[in-house]
């Protein structure tokens, strides 16, 4: 156990001198390998925000989308039906037992089916049709949820990234998780707030008619400005999907701030035909169920472009703005877990931890060096070995460094002398009863191997576990304890052993094996 | 031999005590149960720093309490001026929520307030939290018993899954009595302690497996006696300098590290013992000899 060939010894030092090398390479920036070691949110400040989108209301909606078809193919085949109803997430109504039959193999139709759509991806249809007794009931299927959901998400994390992208915030992280949740990480901002504004709006940008009708076709929404109460028509002239763009300004006249908008070619035809139709009346712009204005048609509005005021700080408009270019979202998002740490706390966090780092350090190095002299010696070079490699390959991984990560750190300084103790305890029983020097060395080392492996994998599954079910900070702690267990071994069995191989070869008069 | 100290008398004794130490930490899990933090009880945390030091924890409170969040909970934390409220509400439904009540604390306090932490965990989120941290450590413990069964044989498997148990439960039973409070970072210190007790464990099997190879005619007893004192100070070594990093941390490594230190050191001084005084026991109660080794050839 104590011979080394040269290729093994240069390539066990090459090793070191890598990582150390990787190591270096977080104190300076340099542009030829750009690798770091990552800070966590909880060590340079951010968010961490995780969302939620409801698609309870889009079921519903989708599910009306459906009626009027489903009505003309019962009409256009000549089957009776009645008592149409709609609930939250069913469509029922009453059909002759006779043609239930006809009707199942409409609404199953492979080929150019408009209203049940054939999810080829699961070969399963996206609605399911049931029958009892005299009656019909449609439904999402547990498919075409999960196609729902899954369309949903992907929408909602490609409106929320242009969201962020456009606020300018540095590195950010947008990334599904499961089937409903989106996770979003905003290293370093100063004002989260804002962005949780930005994130959690659906945005669901409508121009409609205030009318005087009190009825089925109309609501009754709050004008936000000054609570006015508004029956404002359901049928929308424009969506937020007709806008082209949309910007902050300055009234020319009154200096107020106000958003300009420029439609799409459909949109400005559509625009211009309703602002002709209806000079005099009001339009009411609606944003996620409140009006925000609602100005006098005072003229045909034909060039596609018009403005919003609805007397807004210039940040307001600014991010009314935002939210209109980005579009809406499919669903509305909720936030269900939020963690911001201050940029000044992380700082803290990061000196505490690493004074604490070093503190515990040079008590454990003094303590290995009074209770081991030449020895602990040796293992203290090992454990600096080890620690350089571990920021190395830490480095070499970009991962993330989190203040539990630290932590982690710590504890494998702590831990990891035990691979040392466990091998000089060893050794010292040896000399007990073992003449040669060498031959005591060389027992203890591989006796202690057996040992040193179970007790590490040991270690190595709660850090396994700990990374596949922590979450963030938790993370972290997991990635360092984990190399760090790789690290020690190595430097317990190769480095702390090559250095106490050549103390020990050379010492023939066994001045040093005094354990 | 340096077999100096005789661990096995105190067996029994040891054993009762662990024992007891175990009914009373149940009984008060059961009864008291556990302090959960905001990861695992929903609800908002939020630290704090005012910037007029003589602002009192009650003017936080009193001011606090006119808000109506649910149940709040204000308490100094680290450096003065500084502290954490917990409360029951969360934020998730008004998004103005935070900003809000940051003008209104610092209205009512009458001095800046700089908001240097929230977290905000929403019922949903909370429990599932809670569900995965419980299903990291059982997932843990099994991974433990598997790797330890592969090694040793059956009686070794259940004496260190014994002594984890006994490590995880004290470890709770303590927090749930001094009401610290538990969250993510505990978990992580619980799995922790799991691995590290195992650790101590194994180094005492291997050598007490080696140990019965070694001396055919010893009683169980003497060769577990034997091999705890061969293993003796390595084991007081490790768990000195693993104490020595844990400590720097409790006592430098700020407010955030504190519950996890905490953590860490308690397990570590419990699996130190556990795994002299209840993993060995457990084989001299198993009456484990060389036979029980030689019986299948995984050596």
């Amino acid at each position: 156990m104590l011979s080394f060939t040269k290729i093994k010894v240069l390539s066990i030092y090459l090793i070191l001198i890598l990582t150390i090398f990787f190591a270096s390479l977080n104190l300076k920036n340099n542009n030829l390998i750009d690798k770091k070691v990552n800070l966590g949110l909880d060590l340079q400040g951010g968010s961490y925000i995780l969302l939620e989108i409801d698609t309870k209301p889009l079921v519903n909606q989708k599910l009306q989308s459906k009626i009027i078809p489903i009505k003309k193919l019962l009409s256009k085949n000549e089957i009776n039906f009645k008592d149409f109803t709609i609930s939250l997430d069913k469509i029922a109504f009453a059909i002759n037992k006779n043609d239930q039959k006809k009707f199942k193999n409409l609404f199953f139709k492979k080929q150019e089916n408009t209203i049940n759509n054939f999810i080829s991806e699961y070969n399963k249809f996206e609605l399911d049709l049931e029958f009892i007794e005299n009656k019909a009931f449609i439904q999402f299927s547990s498919f075409g949820l999960v196609s729902l959901n899954n369309t949903a998400l992907k929408q909602s994390i490609e409106i929320i990234r242009r969201r962020i992208d456009d606020v300018g915030t540095k590195e950010p992280t947008i990334l599904q998780r499961g089937d409903r949740r989106i996770v979003v990480e905003l290293p370093g901002i100063d004002n989260p707030e804002r962005i949780k504004e930005l994130l959690g709006k659906t945005a669901q940008l409508t121009f409609r008619l205030v009318t005087k009708e009190d009825g089925f076709g109309s609501e009754k929404l709050i004008l936000s400005e000054n609570d006015e109460e508004l029956m404002v028509s359901k049928r929308v002239v424009i969506s937020g999907d007709n806008l082209a763009d949309a910007q902050p300004q300055y009234d020319s006249q009154s200096n107020q701030p106000l958003v300009r908008f420029n439609l799409d070619r459909i949109g400005a035809q559509k625009f211009g035909r309703v602002t002709t139709d209806n000079v005099g009346r009001r339009l009411a712009i609606v944003l996620d169920n409140s009006v925000i204005s609602a100005p006098n048609i005072r003229e045909a509005i034909t060039a596609g472009t018009g403005t919003i005021s609805g007397g807004f700080s210039f940040q307001e408009a600014t991010d009314l703005a935002l939210l209109l270019r980005s579009g809406a979202l499919p669903a509305p998002i909720n936030i269900v877990e939020e963690r911001t740490v201050g940029p000044d706390l992380g700082k803290d966090s990061i000196d505490a931890g690493i004074f604490s780092l070093m503190v515990g350090f040079i008590l454990i190095i003094i303590f290995m060096f009074v209770k081991y002299r030449i020895f602990g010696l040796v293992s203290n070079i090992s454990l600096i070995a080890n620690l350089f490699m571990l920021i190395g390959i830490l480095t070499i991984l970009e991962a993330t460094l989190t203040l539990p990560g630290i932590a982690g750190i710590i504890l494998t300084v702590g831990m990891a002398v035990d691979s040392n103790v466990l091998i000089y305890e060893r050794i010292r029983e040896e000399l007990k009863t073992e003449k040669s020097i060498i031959h005591a060395f060389d027992i203890g080392y591989n006796k202690a191997k057996i040992t040193v492996i179970d007790a590490n994998v040991t270690t190595l599954i709660a850090a396994a576990i700990l990374f596949i079910f922590g979450s963030g900070p938790v993370k972290g702690f997991a990635v360092t304890l984990g190399i760090g267990i790789i690290t020690t071994l190595f430097s317990a069995y190769f480095i702390a052993r090559h250095l106490t191989s050549v103390i020990v070869l050379n010492d023939k008069k066994g001045k040093y094996f005094k354990l | 031999m340096n077999n100096k100290i005789n661990f096995s008398r105190f067996f029994t004794i040891a054993n009762i005590f662990s024992l007891l130490a175990v009914i009373i930490s149940i009984l008060f899990l059961f009864f008291k149960g556990l302090n959960y933090g905001v990861d695992f009880k929903g609800g908002t945390l939020l630290e704090i720093r005012v910037e007029n030091k003589n602002i009192k924890i009650q003017d936080l409170r009193t001011s606090l309490n006119i808000l109506e969040l649910g149940d709040v909970n204000v308490k100094q934390f680290g450096e003065e001026g500084d502290f954490l409220i917990k409360f029951e509400k969360n934020a998730n439904k008004n998004k103005k929520f935070i900003t809000d009540l940051k003008n209104n604390i610092s209205k009512k306090i009458n001095s800046a307030v700089n908001f240097r932490r929230v977290e905000t965990v929403g019922p949903k989120v909370s429990s599932e939290l809670l569900k995965q941290g419980v299903t990291a450590i059982i997932l843990a413990l099994s991974a433990m018993l598997f790797y330890i069964w592969i090694r040793f044989e059956w009686q070794f498997s259940l004496g260190a899954i014994v002594a984890l148990l006994h490590d995880v439960i004290i470890t709770l039973g303590i927090f749930s009595i001094l009401s610290f409070e538990v969250n993510l970072s505990i978990v992580a210190a619980v799995l922790t302690i799991v691995g590290y007790s195992m650790n101590d464990t194994v180094v005492i099997f291997d050598r007490i497996r080696e140990n019965l190879l070694k001396y055919s005619k010893l009683k169980t007893n003497e060769i577990t006696d034997v091999s705890v004192n061969e293993t003796l100070s390595r084991t007081v070594i490790t768990s000195l300098t693993t104490l020595l990093a844990l400590f720097s941390i409790f006592i430098l490594g700020g407010e955030i590290l504190k519950g996890f230190s905490f953590a860490m050191i308690l397990g570590v001084i419990i699996g130190t013992y556990s795994s002299i005084y209840v993993a060995s026991p457990v084989l001299n109660f198993f009456k484990v000899t060389q036979k029980t080794l030689l019986k299948d050839e995984n050596i």
